[in-house]
């Protein structure tokens, strides 16, 4: 089970109207590599995974929760007081007139999201290679993001998260150490 | 030690469209080369600081964009 704090994992502040940024922000929403994957993708993961890395998939499929609020937070404040007319030109009409300001699970292309995007293969390697790739990928993408962007508040949340991404890949990386050490391994005589 | 980003030149055609970005670059963050995190690394000074860079210590802090990329040369 979890415990809710009412507050966001870092702050978020936007600076200027441009519901533009809304339409690229999504896709870290619900995207491939965006947040909800890769907290979805991890959360299934601890079951099948040996147990001295579960905790490690079980506090970075959280966090991943937390930076998923947090884009959400950036992407409300984005659209709530735009326009139709300002949406429009924003390239976000599409999503408009099926979703009005409503924040839904595509990425920035307007595809929905599907569980496609995660895997779970069962062998420990394969799944934590996914994961740093996952976290590679989503460090990416909050560059591309950032290199589109040019509200200073709102980079500055997303430098965070990039970082994030930095240390979730740091984690995992020795997590494929630990299961590769053979201390524990099986001696056959 | 390391550095964070790394260089290429990509093939220039004498018919591409757009003006060639000369130099390509791309991010080589601290994680590619830690292995596992040594013990006893240093923290940033304040609970603050570390909050602001989004980690608990220095050397695992990766800049973005690159700091060390020239204002208006494309890349
Ligand atoms: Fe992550």
């Amino acid at each position: 089970m979890w415990y809710y704090e009412k507050k966001l994992q870092y702050p978020v502040k936007v600076s200027t109207c441009n519901p533009m940024l809304a339409k690229f922000l999504i896709e870290q929403y619900g995207g491939a590599d965006g947040e909800l994957a890769a907290a979805l993708r991890y959360l299934n993961q601890r079951y099948t995974i040996p147990g001295k890395v579960v905790g490690l998939l079980n506090d970075i499929g959280t966090e991943e929760f937390a930076h998923l609020e947090m884009i959400a937070t950036m992407v409300y404040k984005l659209t709530k007081d735009a326009t139709p007319e300002q949406l429009k030109q924003a390239g976000i009409g599409e999503h408009f007139v099926d979703h009005d300001r409503a924040l839904f699970y595509h990425n920035a292309a307007g595809v929905p999201f599907t569980a496609t995007y995660i895997q779970a293969k069962g062998d420990p390697i394969a799944d934590l290679y996914e994961d740093i790739a996952a976290e590679e990928k989503a460090r990416a993408t909050y560059q591309w993001i950032i290199d589109m962007s040019d509200d200073p508040d709102l980079n500055d949340s997303l430098k965070f998260l990039r970082e994030r991404e930095v240390v979730h890949s740091q984690r995992f990386r020795e997590a494929v150490e630990i299961l590769k050490e053979d201390r524990d391994a099986k001696k056959i005589f | 030690m390391f550095t964070q980003y790394k260089y290429w030149e990509p093939y220039i055609s004498p018919y591409d469209p757009c003006k060639p970005i000369k130099v390509k670059s791309y991010a080589t963050p601290p994680q590619l080369y830690m292995g596992f995190q040594p013990y006893g690394l240093k923290q940033f000074n304040t609970p603050k600081e570390a909050l602001y860079h989004g980690t608990l210590w220095p050397q695992l802090y990766s800049p973005y964009p690159n700091p060390h990329k020239g204002g208006d040369q494309g890349e």
